[in-house]
């Protein structure tokens, strides 16, 4: 069937081919190449540098050496402790702050609104590199801010990076990222017919009622949508490595920060493209949930 | 109202909690700069100083990272995202390739997929052998792969807002395919582009990692790296510069975000990248 | 200038016939209506003729060049889209220039010209607004002085004035009269409004399901339409179509039981057994209650439409409308008669042609 489009099909691939370039050199050959870089001992330095040998499966056997593997700053470690961090950050913190927020200004637009949200927003988007000194500051034993504020109240002052480094990149983390899951779930409440409460509040409801009965089911595909997206970024998310370093002993080691170290501080390309071939599988799992929810949200 | 006034003390000052919360880690920012002997704790400034300022930019190679080399990386990624993802987008949307759809799937599935630092493994051996190692254009290209295909995703939503008589009157009227696209497609799009060239520039403004790996040559390095200049040898941070520094890198960033966001609002694409 | 050849053109959307094989020729210079219910293939047919569809075969000439396969801008054709299709960040002299820019005029020129048809259009005043800061009559008229500033070969309309109020269409109908008398390019009109494609057209083609009709002049569709299906769709409320059953002997009309008429006239060939008898409300006048030459009815209901009033009344178990031109509804008794002007009656056949 002939159709005239504004575009003839050499025209619109001349539109497209830049983007294509780009998206196969710095996505797709990525992507491909990690698979056969895994099967290699390439490294950047020494023998290996200019005739990387075929390992074959050394560079997984190594990685799922099951007797290794869950030892402190190993994969299986890192793996535990980025599942811990998403968990907490991410699934608890961000969402069910984000979600608290939503709630708290439904159907409010006076300042307070307008502080809290330009706030949260403002620590969404700030830089990572300058988020990481400020919460550098703000934990700091001595003199952080946080130990001051503690102070006030006659709590001692602690060394939270290293007494307590898991739960300072969760609240870090939750800190900085709550923004995004508070505008979707914020975008997604305005979109609701504000009669469905009216309705349930003349028939007697409780808030809590209304919460349940009304609003959840009516969110459920977007809470899936931030749930999904939050994760995988989470798990992706190398910020807290400026907090932390990975540390102290590997205890904040991410998964993100293992891979840093293995492919790109110690260059082994190798076992570093191991580590990235999991993480991509993993991402892969994630992102196509994602679109199999979005999609049939689409749909709907 | 059944709930009466006690509900509405508790709600604000929770909403004032919360607006703690946010602001009390930044909050570091607003003082330490003008303060010449700042420390980590937050203080009011007892001597208001611009001195830091004075300072910091007489730091030639943090000016030049702030100035030159972050304005080239963000600018370039701004310029080439907006402007390759429109006209990709614009391809998609009014050439008549199969599959388009599928297509765009696939894509934002890849962006989401090769990312962090899994996918700087790969990046970095790319760039190495392509000989773009310590260049501007190799973090401006990676970085302006990575986003493409969210960027594209989001053109395409406004696209398909613009009525096609647009495109049609000017097809009737004796317009080329090009002089569509630059009398009428791209100007009758600026919001989008505008929405895609803010995030792009924000995205490459506050890039940390993918320069930091791609650029090794310090007086090539932007911003976000140039804080090691206000690092003693020893490794630890001259507190009162470094926080100088970190709001001079903030504010364009910031400001443009929060223009845009109050200009155009939060819009959620479902793409899958920040 | 250039007349129009559309030869056995045809465009299917799946196993939808949008436009099935159609044939038509329309001379240099003439206003050509296509009208029709919405999904006719009309504006399929307009598309093509502009370049924006291409059929699946058939051939399209303007003058004596075909022009089947081209693109829109190698066809030299001007069009105005029912949305106006005016580019928001445009004044609207560039917006009417932009046709004279893409054919690389000179400033200068594209100033005179465009000055020149805002004054013929009465848009001089508008030329420095932006399309969003004016009425939807204005944004029509630009559109307009768009479509005349490059002396096109053919003007293209896509239901232009069906986005305007009804006092501005009347307006803006007038107006497009006036300007085709002045300017006097071949035009492709499409429309759904019948009495837009009466008062503008020289030439109406009456489409249906991806067919042509019928193709005549306002007067010819109006007073003969060839078949039911224009009979039905013309006229407002259109003609009666009385199912009948004809004894050609004796020419002899039936619509029921107890409902016979002689009739007059010459019986056209093949009017005999089953056929539709087609007539015009206002050549249906109600007489009184048996009256010879008359059929029985009874009253449904009247309506005042203004300066002509609408009687429904039942023939048998068939619908049947007379138009009175009256101040006021007239006293009727529950049951009349009526009577039809013969010499204005038609008679269809079971194909739904008329029968000559």
């Amino acid at each position: 069937m002939q159709q005239r489009t504004v575009l003839s099909r050499p025209i619109s691939l001349a539109f497209i081919s830049p983007a294509f370039i780009l998206i196969a050199l710095f996505l797709i050959y990525p992507f491909f190449s990690i698979f056969s870089m895994s099967f290699t001992n390439q490294a950047l330095t020494g023998a290996a540098a200019k005739n990387p040998q075929y390992v074959g499966l050394d560079n997984y056997a190594e990685l799922l050496d099951f007797d290794t593997w869950m030892t402190r700053g190993e994969f299986g470690s890192s793996i535990l402790i980025t599942a811990q961090f998403v968990l907490g950050s991410a699934l608890i913190g961000q969402a069910g702050l984000g979600m608290s927020i939503a709630l708290l200004f439904y159907r409010r637009n006076d300042l307070l609104r307008h502080l809290v949200y330009t706030l949260a927003i403002i620590a969404w988007i700030t830089p990572d590199v300058v988020i990481g000194f400020a919460w550098f500051a703000f934990l700091d034993p001595n003199t952080g801010t946080l130990n001051n504020i503690l102070g006030l109240f006659g709590l001692p002052a602690q060394d939270w990076l290293l007494k307590f480094p898991m739960l300072s990149i969760i609240a870090f983390n939750t800190w900085r990222g709550t923004a995004f899951s508070m505008l979707l779930f914020t975008s997604a409440l305005s979109a609701i017919s504000p009669s469905y409460l009216e309705t349930s509040q003349v028939i007697g409801a409780s808030r809590w009622q209304q919460f349940r009965d009304i609003l959840l089911p009516m969110l459920h595909t977007t809470i899936a949508t931030d749930l999904i997206l939050i994760t995988l970024w989470t798990f992706n998310t190398f910020t807290p490595y400026l907090l932390t370093g990975g540390g102290p002993g590997y205890q904040t080691e991410l998964v993100s920060i293992y891979t840093y170290r293995i492919g790109l501080q110690n260059f082994e390309f190798g076992r570093g493209s191991a580590v990235a071939v999991a993480v991509m599988l993993i991402n892969l799992v994630l992102a196509s949930v994602y679109l199999i929810v979005s999609r049939a949200r689409k749909t709907k | 109202m059944k709930s009466g006034w006690l509900a509405r003390v508790l709600s604000n000052i929770l909403g004032v909690a919360l607006a703690l919360f946010f602001l009390v880690p930044m909050l570091w920012f607003v003082f330490a700069p003008f303060n010449e002997h700042a420390t980590l704790s937050v203080r009011i400034p007892e001597n208001f100083t611009l001195n830091n300022f004075q300072v910091v930019f007489s730091n030639e190679t943090a000016v030049r990272s702030l100035l030159q080399n972050s304005v080239i990386i963000s600018g370039g990624v701004m310029v080439l995202t907006a402007l390759i993802a429109t006209l990709a987008a614009y391809g998609f949307s009014r050439g008549s390739l199969p599959g388009r759809e599928i297509i765009t799937y696939i894509l934002i599935l890849f962006s989401s997929v090769v990312t962090g630092t899994a996918s700087l493994v790969p990046i970095f051996v790319l760039i190495y052998n392509l000989g773009m190692f310590n260049t501007y254009q190799g973090v401006i290209l990676a970085t302006v792969g990575g986003m493409l295909p969210t960027s594209i995703f989001i053109m395409r939503d406004f696209i398909d807002g613009l009525p096609r008589s647009y495109e049609e009157a000017a097809m009737v009227s004796g317009a080329s395919p090009l002089q569509i696209f630059r009398d009428i497609v791209f100007p009758t799009l600026r919001p989008g582009v505008l929405v895609v060239a803010v995030m792009a520039f924000v995205s490459g403004w506050g890039a940390f990692l993918t320069p930091l790996i791609l650029i090794r040559n310090a007086s090539m390095r932007p911003a976000s790296i140039a804080f090691y200049q206000f690092y003693s040898d020893e490794g630890s941070p001259n507190i009162p510069l470094v926080s100088t520094y970190a709001v001079l890198y903030t504010l364009p960033a910031l400001l443009l975000y929060l223009f845009i966001n109050a200009r155009y609002g939060f819009r959620f694409f479902g793409g899958i990248k920040q | 200038m250039a007349s129009l050849n559309l030869t056995q053109l045809r465009r299917h959307f799946g196993t939808v016939k949008a436009v099935d094989n159609i044939d038509l020729a329309v001379n240099d210079g003439q206003f050509v209506a296509l009208l029709g219910p919405s999904g006719c293939g009309k504006t399929t047919t307009l598309r093509m003729i502009a370049g924006l569809e291409l059929p699946d075969s058939g051939e399209i000439k303007i003058g004596e060049k075909p022009v089947t396969h081209l693109p829109p801008r190698d066809r030299n054709i001007a069009m105005v889209f029912q949305d106006y299709a005016l580019y928001p960040h445009m004044t609207v002299a560039e917006n009417v220039g932009y046709p004279l820019k893409v054919r690389n005029v000179q400033a200068v020129d594209i100033r005179a010209r465009v000055n020149n048809v805002a004054e013929q259009l009465q848009i001089n005043h508008l030329l420095e607004r932006r399309p969003s800061q004016l009425s939807g009559g204005q944004q029509q008229r630009v559109a307009l002085a768009r479509a005349v500033i490059h002396k096109a070969q053919i003007t293209l309309y896509d239901e232009p004035l069906s986005n305007l109020d009804s006092k501005l269409r009347l307006e803006a109908r007038a107006f497009l009269k006036h300007l085709q008398r002045e300017v006097g390019v071949t035009s492709v009109y499409v429309t759904h409004d019948q009495a837009e494609a009466m008062a503008l057209a020289d030439l109406i083609v009456v489409m249906n399901d991806g067919k042509i009709m019928q193709v005549g002049s306002p007067k010819d569709i109006y007073q003969t339409p060839a078949n039911m299906f224009v009979a039905g769709f013309i006229g407002s409320p259109p003609m009666n179509l009385m199912a009948c059953t004809v004894d050609a002997a004796t020419r002899t009309l039936r619509f029921g039981d107890n409902l016979a008429l002689q009739w007059q006239h010459d019986l056209p060939q093949g009017a005999h057994g089953q056929v539709t008898f087609g007539i015009r409300p206002e050549y249906v006048s109600i007489r009184p209650a048996g009256e010879p030459g008359t059929l029985d009815a009874k009253l449904y209901v009247m309506q005042m439409l203004g300066s002509e009033s609408l009687i429904m009344l039942h023939v048998g178990n068939q619908l049947v409308s007379a138009r009175l031109i009256a101040d006021d509804l007239p006293e009727l008794p529950e049951r009349v008669g009526i009577a039809l002007d013969q010499k204005r009656g038609f008679f269809y056949g079971t194909d739904g042609n008329r029968l000559i």
